[in-house]
């Protein structure tokens, strides 16, 4: 009879926790809506343990961009979900205003380009570019 | 053994107009994903410059391996379309590597207008920083 109950109660809480768990989409759709800027990156801002993730912190970082960052290297589902959310194979990933803007390679053409700065700007962002060029010249 | 191995290279040398030491080191180093990705590149999107650059050598990983690469894609195909769409089109083109082993591409998408105008220097990818220590 106790067993049974046992049995009864584990099967109960594994009914709720399927109710209540939520796919990785949803977890990763959730992650990118939360912040107008989100990075899934290799390490962290202070420490990134990739070149590419690196270069991406470091854009951010002249447009004076506070964003979301999400180390996939703690996180393997992370990992695999981001991948398999954007239909992109490869991480850094760059999330602006929850749509998935590119990796390391289209970040630094928007950047070169200033197409960056729009890009931002869309997002309700000003970069900090913009406002040091605008201290630059004060016609 | 030796003396045989050394005219087929010289007759492969003849054959293939190469150098020697070129055949010879075409024989020694076994780029095979290499090879791959720029035969699916070519065919798949007509490409009219390709360049696949392997650069793992620049990363933690065992000599000779082939897990970062570099690509630069020319090709009509990417007429007005976007950059991500670009990048789509290569990563789609060379899924089965992205899947098996391949860990790391950079990717460089240009229609042949702009491969034109633009300087055709290639740069090197960013240094690594360690986080694949495989």
């Amino acid at each position: 009879m106790n067993v049974f109950n046992k049995i009864r109660n584990f099967r109960n809480i594994g009914s709720i926790h399927r109710l209540y768990s939520v796919t990785p989409k949803e977890n990763i759709e959730k992650i990118v809506k939360n912040n107008k800027v989100v990075v899934f990156m290799k390490g962290v801002p202070e420490q990134p343990q990739c070149g590419f993730s690196n270069a991406v912190v470091q854009i951010l970082r002249m447009h004076g961009v506070t964003y979301d960052a999400h180390n996939v290297l703690q996180d393997e589902a992370l990992r695999q979900g981001v991948k398999d959310y954007s239909n992109w194979p490869t991480i850094p990933q760059i999330y602006i205003n929850g749509e998935f803007v590119g990796g390391c390679d289209i970040m630094l053409q928007l950047h070169q380009s200033g197409d960056l700065i729009e890009e931002l700007e869309k997002a309700g962002i000003t970069s900090a570019l913009l406002e040091k060029s605008k201290d630059e010249k004060p016609k | 053994m030796f003396k045989s191995l050394y005219r087929k290279t010289r007759q492969l040398a003849y054959i293939s107009k190469l150098g020697t030491s070129e055949i010879i080191r075409k024989m020694t180093t076994v780029n095979l994903i290499e090879q791959s990705i720029k035969a699916k590149l070519k065919t798949h999107l007509e490409t009219n410059h390709i360049e696949v650059i392997n650069e793992s050598y620049m990363h933690n990983v065992p000599k000779g391996s082939e897990t970062h690469f570099k690509v630069v894609v020319v090709s009509e195909k990417f007429n007005n379309k976007p950059l991500i769409q670009r990048h789509r089109m290569v990563n789609e083109v060379l899924k089965a590597e992205l899947q098996n082993g391949v860990h790391a591409l950079s990717i460089e998408a240009k229609t042949p207008a702009q491969w034109q105008e633009s300087d055709q220097m290639i740069e090197p990818s960013p240094n690594c920083r360690g986080g694949f220590g495989r």
